[in-house]
């Protein structure tokens, strides 16, 4: 009967995982990040006394505050759901891998209420008073990014704990935070997250720009947030590399999903794109030896392949994980090239690029991080499958007896379907509330002086 | 697995660190969905328009944060007694679901209602947010009642209905429910007293002694209820926890009096103190069991390690989050974070608006460390303040 019930759940069950989990994602990143953006305006709105920064920012933190909102409540869900759908991943590993995530929820506490202070704080509290209390979330962000990404890393690398008859009897609090996978895993995410974002809230003033309010506003909301995330572009494509290397030397089933590698053999040819089918790579392009020279440093060096285990332990779906490979990586390149297009014009012209060409592609490069970021895990999550907790605990193992698992699906999907629509269209309708309220920045090179809004905040000016 | 012994100081540390997480849900998350219970029975927009506007300056800038004892109270649960986590969440799958969905819909429709301009989806938002302010309290008072009878069997085999519709875990649903709306009008009237909004003062504390004296009934019935469902549990409530059950009474009916007295003197502490013993009193008639009688403290305990590790976050959220959250409340308290969303609410809050410009007596004191922190902070502001003036006057 059990085994009846599993099959039952399955796959209702990692459905619903993972599309709260890749809706959640999406909004911590910018729980994580746009902190440290909205400050950046807010830093120098006060330190130069610019008045339309000051407004940027004091927009941004509405904006951040409904986009934390979701997330926390869409986090909290998370927590629920790894007992409500895991119930054995937590019964028999929740003594090692819930550690980080009880240190999550000190620093996911922290930002919860400073959140709420720095946003109604506006007006209220002394303006520099007011700016400390925003500081707070962008530690408690990455340290609460450390602490969740630090728990994904110990699914992927599990350690710290010694198992006896099905039972953890002792566990290395810091051997499961510092798991081998951490050191990779937690800088990768964090940068994405600011990827991310930086580049979608670029992404809003590219357009503004592109329909020709091409005013202060609109430049210095569209530099803050550009130059964060371009700044972590290139280090977000030299670290990805030493992510694939790492991940090629734990977690050996993983990278041959990503590369393709069918068989274990030297002299590895490197797939961008294709499908594999029937033991032939189709429609890919293929650079041969590069893979292993990527790998090791030599055609001659040995790729492990997916014939090395039994077909029950080996990745599922090798497609969907080396093309979600191949999109973050083509996507990671182009943002890389997009943001050091931009970074030459700021660095050696001294202005802002603004022509048609690089704006539209600016426009979309919100969606591409966001794009790349989902792929990203789609490789880390449907890769480390079919193991929840890597060599320990397979997933048809983890999940529910429970036979709820279809109707809580069923709720879910049009559930989070219609959350995202609202979470794109309230901020929009911010948007317009603001330009209705403003007329002065839907014009042309409107005066750069103190919006009305503004004027009528003493202690701003 | 059923003999019952003394369990490690970690786990009960552990323990005791779990009920104080649950007690502070319901002290703050509860007074929040007890607001959205009031929000849903206002009466029509025009007629519940004032009493919605005060719920609303209260709850908006804490809810987020009260939120999160929950999930302190997962992690709590599911690394110090796994197996115990894992058990109640498949046998109450069905509860814990819908209370999570009641969770997310309070959340999304209290996020957005102050986005909402038009009245159409203002009012959507807004019935989003009150009815699952019923859904999540009454659930989770079901599951509850469902450890507390002991319906839950250890590992556990599937979902079961029966477990959390028991005449006792309903009951205990409609109790948390009432709880939530006599701790949330309380602190309204505290709240109402403190604006000066002097209608509103004697409109929440009708609520709060309808809502306090409905608790009262509920908990008495309970009690009744558990003499048959869980003899263990009732023996302990009315021997070794008798006096913080008492404590819990005398603490609520003093509430009530000073309502009726119209005093605002330790209304929260004993609103807040009725509530806090029961939990206290549930925690303490369970012991040493986690669910009576079938799984003890000691035998769901996490290895030490793990719990010294728990111990450890209980202390940092004691170091980090303790002190914010008092900053959060006593900011709140001295009106530095009233609400100020779109401009139309903004136009109409000052229409209505007769706030005391300076802070009254009714809030908690600051304690001495904030007080130095905001010193600090205006010095560091004025000097700032200072050389900037400088800098443009040069």
């Amino acid at each position: 009967m059990t085994g009846h019930v599993l099959a039952v759940s399955l796959i209702p069950a990692r459905s619903q995982m993972g599309a709260t989990l890749g809706f959640h994602i999406i909004f911590a990143c910018f729980g994580i990040a746009m902190p440290a953006v909205v400050l950046l305006a807010h830093w120098r709105g006060l330190r130069h006394g610019d008045a339309v920064s000051l407004l940027l920012a004091r927009r941004w933190s509405k904006v951040m505050a409904v986009l934390f909102a979701v997330g926390a409540v869409s986090g909290t869900v998370l927590s629920y759901e790894l007992g409500l759908l895991w119930p054995k991943l937590m019964g028999i590993y929740g003594p090692a891998f819930g550690i980080p995530f009880s240190a999550e929820a000190v620093w996911f506490f922290v930002e919860a209420i400073f959140t709420a202070i720095y946003l109604y704080g506006w007006r209220r509290l002394p303006a520099w008073l007011h700016w400390w209390t925003g500081v707070p979330l962008v530690i408690s962000g990455i340290l609460g990014a450390f602490s969740v990404v630090a728990a994904n890393s110990w699914m992927n690398q599990p350690s710290g704990f010694t198992l006896a008859a099905g039972r953890i009897t002792h566990v290395r609090p810091w051997a499961v935070i510092f798991n081998a996978a951490t050191p990779y895993e937690v800088p990768h995410m964090i940068l994405a997250a600011y990827m991310v974002t930086g580049f979608t809230i670029a992404g809003v003033y590219a357009v503004g720009l592109l329909r020709g309010r091409r005013d202060r506003y609109h430049r210095l909301g569209f530099s803050y947030a550009f130059a964060t995330a371009a700044v972590c572009a290139p280090v977000q494509v030299v670290f990805g590399d030493f992510v694939a290397r790492a991940v090629e030397k734990q977690q050996p089933q993983k990278f041959a999903a990503m590369e393709l590698v069918a068989r274990t053999h030297s002299g590895v040819t490197e797939w961008i794109g294709g499908i594999f089918w029937d033991g032939k790579v189709y429609f890919g392009i293929g650079i041969p030896d590069f893979d292993s020279l990527l790998v090791g440093y030599s055609p001659h060096q040995k790729v492990i392949g997916w014939d090395a285990v039994p077909a029950s332990l080996r990745a599922p779906l090798p497609d969907l994980v080396h093309l979600s490979f191949d999109l973050m990586v083509g996507l990671g390149m182009l943002l890389l090239l997009l943001s050091a297009w931009q970074g030459w014009f700021a660095l050696f012209r001294r202005r802002l690029l603004v022509t048609r060409w690089f704006l539209i592609p600016a426009a979309v490069s919100g969606l591409a991080a966001i794009a790349a970021m989902e792929a990203g895990w789609i490789v880390t999550e449907v890769g480390r499958q079919p193991w929840v907790v890597y060599g320990y605990l397979l997933t048809k193992d983890a999940v529910t007896p429970a036979a709820g698992v279809p109707v809580t699906l069923a709720v879910v999907l049009p559930l989070y379907a219609v959350l995202t629509a609202v979470v794109i269209g309230v901020p929009w309708m911010m948007g317009r509330r603001w330009r209705r309220e403003n007329p002065a920045h839907d014009g042309q090179d409107a005066a750069p002086g103190p919006p009305p809004e503004m004027a009528e905040t003493p202690e701003l000016r | 697995m059923t003999a019952a012994g003394t369990p490690s100081w970690e786990a009960i540390t552990v323990g005791i660190a779990l009920v104080a997480a649950m007690a502070a849900y319901a002290l703050f998350a509860g007074a929040d969905f007890g607001g959205g219970i009031w929000d849903l029975l206002a009466g029509s927009s025009s007629r519940g328009r004032r009493a919605r506007d005060a719920i609303d300056a209260s709850v908006t800038p804490v809810w987020e944060g009260n939120q999160v004892w929950i999930v302190l109270g997962l992690v709590l649960l599911w690394t110090g007694f796994p197996g115990a986590f894992a058990a109640i969440s498949v046998t109450l799958f069905a509860p814990l679901a819908v209370s999570a969905l009641g969770i997310v819909l309070r959340g999304v429709g209290f996020a957005f209602r102050h986005e909402a301009v038009r009245p159409a989806s203002k009012r959507l938002t807004g019935v989003l947010f009150a009815a699952s302010s019923l859904l999540a309290p009454f659930f989770l008072g079901t599951a509850v009642g469902a450890v507390t009878t002991g319906r839950i069997p250890v590992p556990s085999p599937g979902i079961s209905t029966a477990a959390w519709t028991t005449p006792t875990a309903l009951v205990t649903g409609g109790m948390f429910v009432a709880a939530c709306a006599f701790i949330g009008a309380v602190y309204l009237v505290g709240d109402a007293s403190r604006r000066g909004h002097d209608d509103l003062v004697p409109y929440f504390g009708h609520r709060a002694i309808i809502s306090g004296a409905a608790t009262g009934v509920l908990a008495a019935v309970d009690l009744a209820l558990l003499h048959g469902s869980a003899p263990y549990v009732f023996g302990r409530l009315t021997g070794v926890a008798l006096p913080l059950v008492i404590i819990s009474a005398l603490a609520g009916a003093a509430a009530v009096t000073l309502i009726l007295l119209r005093r605002q003197w330790l209304l929260r502490i004993c609103g807040a103190l009725s509530v806090a013993a029961v939990l206290a009193a549930w925690g303490l008639a369970q012991y040493p069991y986690l669910f009576p009688t079938s799984l003890s403290v000691a035998s769901a305990a996490a290895p030490s390690t793990s719990l010294i590790a728990e111990i450890a976050v209980i202390g940092l959220a004691a170091v980090l989050v303790v002190p914010s959250f008092a900053f959060l409340y006593w900011l709140q308290q001295h009106g530095r974070l009233e609400h100020d969303s779109a401009s139309v609410q903004l136009r109409r809050a000052a229409r209505v608006q007769d706030r005391p410009a300076e802070p009254t007596a009714t809030g908690p004191r600051p304690s001495g460390l904030l007080n130095a922190v905001i010193v600090v902070m205006a010095v560091v502001e004025t000097v700032r303040g200072r050389r900037r003036r400088r800098g443009s006057a040069g």
